[in-house]
C-alpha cells in the first residue's frame, strides 16, 4: 500500500505526486531517526545481553559437545558428555539432593515469607519499624550469616544443642548428619527471605477492605476470610515468588559451598557446586558445560510446569 | 418511672458492653504487638549473637550454658581481627567493585530504561521481553564462557569482571525498576521541551533524570548492596590476595583463624556494618524499590 492508498483509506483528499513522496521521505526519515536513537539508549543493555547472555548460551551449548580443559582447544565428542552423565552417580546425588532443597525449602521458604507479611501487615504501633527490622536479615551478607549459623549450629559446643541440653533433650548433629543437614541448611534460608516477604506484602495490602467486611458481616472467622478471601487475592503473587524461589533454590551454593562443602558423604553435593568443582576444580569445561544446559533445561521445565498448573489455582482479577 | 429505670439499665448494660469490647480489643492489640516482636527478635537473633560473640574473650565458645547477655566488651577484638589478616586490602577492593558497579547500572541502566519506556521504536518490546526473561536464566549456564571471554582479555584476577558487566545495563531488575518509575511520569514537559526542539538525551538528562530520585536511590542501594554481598563472582574470577573482596576474604579468613570464634565474628561485622548503615540510612527505598517493580532482590 503507498502513502496516498493509506491517504486515501483515511478519508483525505488526493495529493500532488510530487508533494507526496516528498512527505512519505521526510517521515520515512523520521521514523529511521526513532529507531536509530532508540536502539542507541538501549545499547548497552543490547550489547550486554548479547556479551554476556547470548554468546555464552550459545557457547557453553558448543562446549557442552567438547572436551575441553582450557588448556588445549575444545575437542569435539558429540553427546558423550550427556553420555557420561547418565552413568554419573555423583551428578544424580547431586540432583535429588538439589530436588529435595527445593521441595522442601521452597515451601517452608513460601510459608515463612508469607506468615511475615501478614503479622507486618496487622494494624500494630510500630508497624513500620518492624517492617524494617524484619527485611534486616535478608541485606546480611550470605558469607557472615553462613559463617555464623556454623557456630550457632555446632555438635559441640553450639548454641542451638546447648539449649536442646538445658531442656534436658538430646543434641542434634546439624552439619555432620548426612539425615539432618540439608534440613539445616533450609532452615538457614530462611533468615534470608525478605524480598519475598516484601511482594506479599504489597500484595496483602491490594486487598480491598470491603471484601473482608463483607465476610465478617456473613459470620466468616478468620482463619475462613484467610482461605476464601487472602489466598485467592494473592494467589498470582504466590505464584511468582514459587517461580522465583524455585528458580533460586536450583541454584543453592553459597551456604553449602563454605558451611559444610557438600559433605558429610555428599548430603550437600547441590548441583551447582558439582557443576563448581568440575568446571573450576577439575578444569573440565565440557562436562561442566553439559550441567550447566541440564541445569537450564531442568529450571525450564519446573517454570513451564507451574505456568501449566496455575491456571488451576491462580486467580487473576479481570479489571 | 417504670420506663426510666430500664433505660438506665440499658445504658449501664451498654457502658460494660463497651468496655469489655474496648478491653478485648486492647488485649488482642497487645497480643498482636506480641507476637510481631517475637518474630523481629527471632529474626535479628543471629545478627545480636554476632555482635556478642565478637566481644568475649579467647575460647569463650566452649562455656557451658552459654550466657545470653554480653559480659565483656573487649572492642580491642576488632583490632586484633583487623590486623590478622589483610582487611584494608578487602575493603578497599569491595569499595572499588561496588562504586564503579553501582555508577555503571545507575548510568547505563537509566539510560536503557529510557528507551524502553519513553521512546518508541522497531524491536523495542521485543528487546525488553528478552531483558526479562534473563531473569530466569540461572546465572550458572553462561559463567564459563563468561569466565573464557575474561580470561581472554587477562582480566581474571583483577576487579574488572566483577564491575563492568554492571556497566551494560546492570541487570534486568534494575532496567525494570527504572521502567516502571518512568512511565509513571507525567509526559507534558517532555512535550513541551521536544516541542522547543530538545533532543532525547537532553530530555533524559534534564527532566527525567531529576525527576527520578527515589527510583535512582532504590537502584543505587540495591546495587551497592548485591555487589557488596557478591560471593560468586570474586570466587570464580579472582585468586590472589590483591583481588579478593570482603566477601571471599571472610571466607579465607574463617579457613585460618578456624579457632578464634570472636575474631571471626568481629570480621563478619566489618562486612556487615557497611550494609547496616546504609540501609538504616536508605530503608525506605528498599521496601519502595520492591514495591515499586513488584519483584524480589535475590
Amino acid at each position: 500500500m503507498t502513502y496516498q492508498d493509506v491517504r486515501a483509506l483515511k478519508g483525505l483528499p488526493v495529493l500532488d505526486e510530487s508533494v507526496a513522496r516528498h512527505r512519505q521521505a521526510r517521515r520515512l526519515r523520521a521514523r529511521v531517526k526513532a529507531n536509530l536513537e532508540g536502539w542507541a539508549f538501549i545499547s548497552p543493555t543490547v550489547l550486554g545481553l548479547l556479551i554476556f547472555t547470548a554468546f555464552p548460551m550459545i557457547a557453553s551449548l558448543y562446549f557442552s559437545l567438547t572436551d575441553y580443559d582450557l588448556l588445549t582447544s575444545p575437542r569435539w565428542i558429540g553427546l558423550s558428555n550427556f553420555g557420561r552423565m547418565i552413568h554419573d552417580r555423583l551428578f544424580y546425588t547431586s540432583l535429588v539432593n538439589t530436588a529435595y532443597y527445593t521441595f522442601v525449602g521452597v515451601p517452608a521458604q513460601t510459608l515463612v515469607a508469607l506468615l511475615e507479611a501478614m503479622l507486618l501487615n496487622m494494624k500494630v504501633r510500630g508497624v513500620n519499624v518492624f517492617r524494617t527490622l524484619y527485611y534486616l536479615p535478608t541485606v546480611t551478607p550470605t558469607v557472615a550469616t553462613v559463617i555464623l549459623w556454623v557456630y550457632i549450629l555446632n555438635r559441640d559446643y553450639g548454641l542451638v544443642n546447648s539449649a536442646l541440653w538445658l531442656l534436658g533433650l538430646p543434641g542434634i548433629d546439624w552439619l555432620y548428619n548426612p539425615r539432618v543437614v540439608k534440613l539445616s541448611l533450609i532452615l538457614m534460608s530462611l533468615w534470608q527471605v525478605g524480598g519475598r516477604m516484601v511482594v506479599f506484602l504489597a500484595a496483602l495490602q491490594g486487598v480491598p477492605n470491603e471484601l473482608y467486611e463483607s465476610a465478617s458481616i456473613d459470620g466468616a472467622n478468620a482463619l475462613r476470610r484467610t482461605w476464601h478471601i487472602t489466598l485467592p487475592m494473592i494467589s498470582s503473587v504466590m505464584f511468582f515468588n514459587l517461580i522465583i524461589g524455585i528458580i533460586g533454590a536450583w541454584q543453592v551454593f553459597t551456604a553449602a559451598f563454605i558451611a559444610t562443602e557438600g559433605g558429610p558423604a555428599n548430603a550437600t553435593l547441590f548441583y551447582v557446586l558439582y557443576l563448581y568443582r568440575h568446571a573450576f576444580e577439575n578444569l573440565r569445561m565440557g562436562y561442566a558445560s553439559a550441567l550447566a544446559w541440564v541445569l537450564f533445561i531442568i529450571v525450564m521445565i519446573f517454570t513451564l510446569l507451574q505456568f501449566v498448573f496455575a491456571r488451576r489455582w491462580v486467580y487473576y482479577e479481570v479489571s | 418511672m417504670n420506663s426510666m429505670v430500664e433505660t438506665q439499665g440499658v445504658r449501664r448494660m451498654t457502658a460494660l458492653h463497651l468496655t469489655r469490647r474496648t478491653m478485648r480489643k486492647s488485649l488482642a492489640g497487645l497480643l498482636k504487638f506480641a507476637l510481631i516482636a517475637f518474630g523481629a527478635a527471632v529474626g535479628l537473633f543471629p545478627l545480636y549473637w554476632t555482635w556478642m560473640v565478637s566481644l568475649r574473650p579467647d575460647g569463650w565458645e566452649f562455656t557451658f550454658p552459654p550466657q545470653w547477655l554480653p559480659n565483656s566488651f573487649l572492642w580491642v577484638n576488632y583490632v586484633r581481627a583487623w590486623n590478622s589478616g589483610p582487611f584494608l586490602i578487602y575493603t578497599r577492593n569491595s569499595l572499588l567493585v561496588t562504586i564503579l558497579g553501582t555508577i555503571g547500572t545507575l548510568l547505563t541502566g537509566s539510560l536503557s530504561a529510557f528507551g524502553f519506556s519513553r521512546l518508541r521504536f522497531a524491536g523495542r518490546d521485543l528487546v525488553f521481553g528478552l531483558v526479562l526473561s534473563t531473569m530466569m536464566l540461572p546465572a550458572w549456564v553462561t559463567i564459563i564462557p563468561t569466565f573464557i571471554i575474561f580470561r581472554t582479555l587477562h582480566w581474571i584476577d583483577t576487579l574488572r569482571p566483577l564491575y563492568v558487566p554492571s556497566w551494560f545495563g546492570g541487570g534486568a531488575f534494575y532496567i525494570f525498576l527504572l521502567r516502571q518509575f518512568f512511565l509513571s511520569l507525567p509526559v507534558e514537559m517532555e512535550e513541551a521541551a521536544r516541542v522547543d526542539g530538545a533532543s532525547s538525551l537532553r530530555i533524559y538528562w534534564q527532566i527525567i533524570m531529576p525527576l527520578s530520585g527515589p527510583a535512582l536511590a532504590s537502584v543505587a542501594i540495591f546495587s551497592f548492596i548485591n555487589l557488596w554481598n557478591d560471593f560468586m563472582g570474586p570466587l570464580i574470577f579472582t585468586n590472589s590476595v590483591q583481588s579478593r573482596t570482603l566477601a571471599l576474604g571472610l571466607r579465607f579468613f574463617r579457613n585460618e583463624y578456624t579457632t578464634s570464634v570472636n575474631l571471626m565474628m568481629c570480621a563478619a561485622l566489618f562486612m556487615v556494618i557497611p550494609v547496616l548503615i546504609l540501609f538504616f540510612a536508605a530503608q525506605r527505598y528498599f521496601v519502595r524499590g520492591v514495591v515499586m517493580s513488584g519483584l524480589a532482590g535475590r
